[in-house]
């Protein structure tokens, strides 16, 4: 079944944040964001601003009904600066204006003094200072002190991986529209309703049934909208508050990208140990994560950075210590994978140090390591793994051993073009690993016509979550999926929900609309088992007819439902699901804390132009633990999707800042996200249908995040390639693998060469913005 | 007053001209479905389609709206996404839903609209053309294979055209509205009509294609007098005249590829003309605005200083000849009056013994702006170097030739050992910075590498 969305896409009718039709006497918002990182606001002037003809009012900390307060986890963001920023882009005024142009043009005449403060851009540097949003946690397996001596080859290293900007197409954006009795209608691009209620709540001091939080779709999301779409929300409802009037933002492309985190660029040391046997006996890694200026979810990405850690290996002895370091960027957020890839991209770092000193393959050491059912994670979770089967399926399906060799006859044959290819094993685990967000409800009404209307708390972003969930409703029912609708998600509708993240979405709504639509189901069985007087075991729902001990009988679905109300039967159910089994100790730092654990297997390929630094992706052949897909073209989506999103992280994608903590990658123009000539020439999906019962909705496993992490399969294979070239160069890990730091790596001689992306001065710039 | 054809829909508007087209669409006629995405012609979402009658032929070129001003579409037609809507889906929209070709859809209309534009052109129908034709829409959803795969079913459903005109062949196939077929007579009616021009008499701005002012200014030139230069006939066209190639102040970078005489001089043209920005921007910006921009890395000032292109000035009575080498005085500093205009570029046609390459390396290859970017013009009498001419940009405050490094290799012979010396000395021409698009370090080994891949590109070419 296609995506539900897809018709009105390709016609350009679909109904985004920015297309809502306008009420009468809308204002429009624009924010002005600090002019720097680090300092102390002695004065702030709005009056030329406040003069400009169109300004409506200006909005400062001060106006705040509630309390000026949008921390989630950690109440450390404030909504508007007070007395100090701690970021570039932190927003200090909030200009409400009659039209767009007004308001924009208003923020250029605010006028703020503010005295500078040192910035920290470095997490290490934030680390040694004491800078930490929440204390360092580490998890433990085995003793890594004592194991030491068993090993034969122990290496020690540094890898590093940038940033990541979500961009989304569609940019962040809300409405907010007052209604009677001083409650508020808040339409937002945002993939958590409840974190924008509850931001509104608070900033408002409105209690949260006041709070009305309506969702149609995003134009893509990626973590982007998940906590960081309370700023927007809360500055429009504020001002709808304060003027009585409604007001919309939808924020320029600048604007965003100046405004709001991304994924956090990590440091680490690592130290793995093997034996003659290269098995790793001993894994020590220090992660320092950047979490920015507030907290805002680093301390959640921080923790899937420690999960996942180890991959797809079984280690018996880890020690895993992480900080998350308070800087003074904007507050990184999360993005497809939550830290997880960034704990991936740190053990292959690692393994591959210690191939390439021993001159082996690193496909050696990473097949003798794979997850075996029953092996424990560092977590405590004991594994169900597919981790084999998925390695020695593409192993065998793509033919590596000749894929090998084609590698080594090209590079033996050409001098200036070097082919590299690297494996990328996956594990993820699939669950909030916050426990208690792993609840969904469904609201579900089947009217006397026999349609049916759903709402959940998932919102729909491209994943496809709305086309599964119906396409539940439509097997429990057996009805035609045009008889289907499902809603927007709304506060009023669903309460208290969990954001749409986590890959957990289809499961936990999808689950919850099972539970709600097989109650009602059971009501109209047991209706006509009582009728005919068979047990209800006996009747079935089939292509909209009701068939009995296999027979079908004349009564259809609608004069069913008809007949169900007739008799003062329930045709609405609003269930609730709440994941089993899983439970996570912090204390301990052991438990069970994921419903299961999705595995793959990529084969990456690239060629590298050792003459211009350049490359192209040759190849990405995937093995994907799929469990058993409920809607192979929606997933297959998600797997080309992710992996060319990841791609784009371990290649062109280079967020930079520069040492006052100025977004220079401020734009499209300088920030590169893949485009259609960029992506692999080939893609190539392999099913592994796995035959284990999983608590994912049909048996049909998680496919959001896992997949972005096979891209980081080509920053090993741009490494080896580089290496077939420059084979005495050493140069250091660190992603993104971008042309500039291919070409140096191609031309480096150094011994621990250090290659860093900076910036000194952007007055040559072409388009200096 | 500007007058359009909006769709199926005439319209007269007294909005300022300098507004831009997304604006006016979006918020002035409620066509939502062209969507914001970056504002400076980078992502695509907000492609139209515009066609204009060319010599008596419709012709149809996308472009991204958030870049255009209404004054550039004067007397033309607009389309947009709700203008090849149908009953039902038309086949490309068919194809991009057969292929699961929309996740999140926000993109989705720029990639039908450019696909329409593909199907409304004279270009060959391969998988390779539609795809060339969606260069400039960014998907940050689908990873794009199955965009791919249905611009492939695209390009099958065009492949029965032959000869026949674009728009006949559309509307007759109901591959778009059947209305379609009734433009070119509407838009002759149009311009007989209009039969003026939209020059407004004190003009504060001047306004070309649009794709870099429109990045820099956006806010001022809405309101703003503006003159507008790119339907200006006289500033129009790419010509022989003898040894010499004439090009137009505001002939396109789509109208310098197509071009027959720069397609017979420069073999390997479509190859460089594809590093150059992205289809819907190549559609509107124009060689003039290229040079005059000044940026250190334009593209075509890197082309035309290879070729020791000449320019012509007019501040409207007297007119000026001016080297381009001559023009950058220093960053965005131009050896230019105020009152004076761009009216032609002109350069010599490469000889028998005259070979060029054009390098570019960015951060990703296609659409984006150069880390740096280099030219080479090089005459060669048996294995000496004649003459010689290295340009290359984002290695100083100009774009600039290579002076020492081409007096150097003059007269030279052709040797690995002069390269490495031309390499050498080449280091002492510029004076590159670190920024966003890499370090200062990084700059001075990708132009020496540059340099050598010209000589090894030519090399090679000279063998086939």
């Amino acid at each position: 079944m296609k995506n539900i969305d897809a018709y009105t896409h390709v016609r350009g009718e679909s109904i985004y944040l920015d297309d809502i039709p306008l009420i009468q006497g809308t204002l429009f918002g624009a924010s002005f964001g600090s002019p720097v990182a680090h300092g102390t606001i002695t004065h702030l002037d709005v009056s030329e601003a406040a003069a400009l003809p169109g300004v409506v009012r200006i909005i400062t900390h001060k106006d705040i009904t509630g309390e000026n307060q949008i921390g989630g986890i950690v109440p450390d963001e404030p909504l508007l600066a007070d007395h100090e920023v701690h970021f570039c882009g932190m927003p200090v005024a909030f200009v409400v204006a009659d039209s767009v142009d007004a308001a924009r043009a208003a923020v250029k005449k605010i006028k703020v003094t503010i005295e500078s403060l040192p910035v920290i851009t470095d997490p290490r540097e934030a680390q040694a200072l004491g800078e930490l949003i929440v204390p360092a946690r580490t998890f433990q397996l085995g003793d890594t002190e004592s194991s030491w001596q068993q090993c034969t080859h122990i290496f020690e290293g540094r890898a590093d991986t940038n940033g990541q900007e979500h961009l989304y197409i569609e940019t962040q954006g809300a409405y907010a529209v007052p209604q009677e009795h001083n409650a508020i209608k808040i339409y937002s691009s945002t993939q958590g309703p409840t974190a924008v209620q509850r931001a509104v709540s608070r900033v408002l001091g409105l209690p949260m049934h006041l709070v009305e939080v309506e969702v149609n779709r995003l134009g893509g999301g990626f973590g982007g909208k998940e906590d960081q779409a309370n700023t927007w929300a809360a500055l429009c409802a504020l001002a709808a508050y304060l003027v009585k009037k409604p007001v919309k933002y939808s924020l320029h492309r600048m604007e965003d990208m100046a405004m709001t985190g991304k994924r956090h660029p990590y440091s680490a040391d690592f130290k793995i140990g093997l034996n003659d046997d290269l098995k790793i006996v001993a894994y020590e890694v220090t992660f320092y994560q950047n979490a920015g200026a507030a907290a805002d979810l680093s301390p959640a990405v921080l923790e899937r950075t420690l999960f996942h850690c180890t991959n797809s290996y079984y280690i018996p002895n880890v020690k895993a210590t992480a900080y998350s370091c308070r800087t003074h960027l904007p507050p990184n957020t999360a993005f497809r994978g939550f830290g997880g890839p960034q704990g991936m991209f740190m053990i292959e770092s690692a393994i591959t140090k210690a191939a390439e000193a021993l001159g082996i393959d690193a496909s050696v050491i990473q097949e003798k390591n794979l997850l075996q059912t029953g092996d424990e994670f560092p977590y405590g979770q004991k594994a169900q793994s597919e981790a084999p089967e998925c390695w020695h399926k593409a192993i065998a399906l793509y033919d590596f051993a000749s894929m090998h060799k084609e590698v080594e006859a090209f590079n033996a044959a050409n001098k200036w073009f070097k082919k590299g290819l690297a494996c990328m094993p996956v594990c993820f685990g699939i669950s909030f690993t916050k426990t208690l967000m792993n609840q969904a409800r469904s609201l579900v009404h089947v009217y006397t016509d026999g349609s049916v209307a759903i709402t959940t708390g998932a919102v729909e972003m491209g994943q496809g979550v709305n086309t599964k969930i119906l396409q539940v409703a439509a097997q429990v029912f057996s009805i035609q999926p045009d008889k289907i609708k499902i809603h927007t998600t709304n506060t009023f509708k669903i309460a208290n929900t969990s954001p749409s993240a986590a890959s957990a979405t289809a499961d936990l709504n999808g689950k919850a609309t099972l539970m709600a639509c097989t109650a009602i189901a059971g009501r109209l069985k047991k209706m006509i088992a009582e009728e005919l007087n068979v047990a209800m075991e006996a009747v079935a729902l089939q292509d909209e007819y009701v068939w009995v001990n296999g027979q079908k009988t004349d009564r259809d679905w609608k004069s069913l439902v008809m007949a169900g109300h007739v008799k003062r039967i329930g045709l609405s159910e609003h269930a609730h699901y709440a994941t089993p089994e899983i439970h996570f100790d912090a204390t301990k730092e052991k438990g069970h804390p994921f419903a299961y654990h999705v595995y793959g297997t990529a084969l990456v390929g690239v060629t590298v132009d050792c003459i211009r630094g350049t490359y192209t992706m040759d190849t990405v052949k995937v093995v994907h633990d799929f469990g058993a897909s409920m809607n192979t073209a929606v997933d297959l989506g998600q797997i080309e999707g992710g992996i060319v999103q990841g791609i784009g992280w371990m290649t062109m994608e280079e967020v930079v800042y520069d040492a006052n903590g100025r977004l220079r990658s401020n734009a499209l123009s300088t920030y590169k996200v893949p485009d259609i000539y960029a992506v692999p020439k080939e893609i190539a999906i392999e099913f592994l249908q796995t035959p284990h019962d999983n608590l994912a909705i049909f048996r049909s496993k998680a496919v959001g995040e896992p997949p972005l992490m096979y891209g980081i399969g080509a920053y090993f294979a741009l490494r080896k390639a580089v290496r077939a070239f420059n084979k005495n160069g050493h140069f250091p890990f660190d992603a993104p693998m971008t042309p500039e730091k291919v070409l140096m790596a191609l031309y480096t001689t150094q011994k621990e060469g250090s290659i860093h992306a900076h910036e000194e001065t952007i007055n040559h710039l072409a388009v200096d913005k | 007053m500007i007058q359009f054809i909006l769709n199926n829909k005439d319209i007269s508007t007294n909005l300022p001209p300098g507004m831009v087209l997304l604006d006016f669409v979006r918020y002035h006629q409620h066509l939502t479905g062209t969507k914001v995405g970056c504002n400076e012609g980078d992502c695509g979402a907000c492609t139209l389609l515009v066609g204009e009658l060319v010599n008596n032929e419709l012709q149809y070129r996308s472009l991204t709206s958030c870049l255009t001003p209404l004054g550039n579409v004067h007397g033309k037609h607009v389309v947009t996404i709700e203008g090849l809507n149908m009953d039902g889906l038309n086949p490309i929209q068919q194809a991009m839903y057969d292929e699961s070709a929309t996740q999140c859809g926000f993109c989705t209309p720029g990639f039908v609209v450019s696909l329409a534009g593909f199907c409304l052109s004279d270009k060959t129908a391969t998988t390779q053309n539609a795809i060339a034709a969606i260069d400039g829409n960014i998907c940050r959803c689908t990873g794009y294979k199955s965009i791919e795969r249905a611009a492939g079913k695209v390009a099958q459903v065009m492949q029965a055209r032959q000869s026949a005109e674009p728009t006949v062949f559309v509307s007759e196939n109901h591959i778009l509205p059947a209305w379609f077929a009734g433009i070119k007579q509407r838009l002759h009616l149009l311009q007989t009509e209009l039969n003026g021009q939209l020059q407004p008499t004190s003009a504060t701005e001047w306004v070309g294609g649009g794709t870099d002012v429109y990045v820099q200014k956006h806010d001022t030139l809405k309101d703003a007098s503006i003159k507008f230069l790119f339907d200006d006939a006289r500033l129009k066209g790419i010509t022989q005249q003898g040894n010499r190639c004439i090009i137009g102040a505001s002939a396109t970078v789509t109208n310098l590829s197509e071009s027959p005489v720069m397609q017979q001089y420069f073999p390997h043209l479509a190859n460089y003309i594809k590093l150059v920005s992205s289809t819907p921007i190549r559609n509107i910006a124009t060689v003039g605005g290229n040079l005059i921009n000044a940026s250190p890395i334009g593209d075509l000032t890197i082309f035309l200083l290879a070729l020791d292109a000449t320019l012509i000035f007019s501040n409207g009575g007297e007119s000026r000849t001016l080297p381009l080498r001559q023009l950058y005085k220093g960053y965005k500093t131009l050896d230019k009056q105020p009152d004076e205009q761009l009216e032609s570029i002109s350069f010599e046609l490469p000889g028998d013994n005259t070979v060029f390459n054009f390098e570019k390396v960015s951060k990703r290859t296609n659409l984006d702006i150069a880390s740096v970017n280099s030219a080479i013009c090089l005459t060669m009498q048996g294995n000496s170097i004649e003459d010689v001419r290295i340009a290359a940009g984002g290695i100083a405050p100009v774009p600039k030739l290579l002076d020492k490094t081409n007096t150097f290799l003059k007269g030279q012979p052709l040797s690995d050992a002069t390269i490495d010396q031309a390499i050498a000395i080449a280091q002492t021409d510029i004076s590159p910075i670190s920024d966003a698009r890499g370090t200062a370090d990084y700059k001075r080994l990708l132009l020496g590498q540059l340099i050598k891949a010209h000589f090894l590109t030519v090399t090679a070419n000279a063998l086939r």
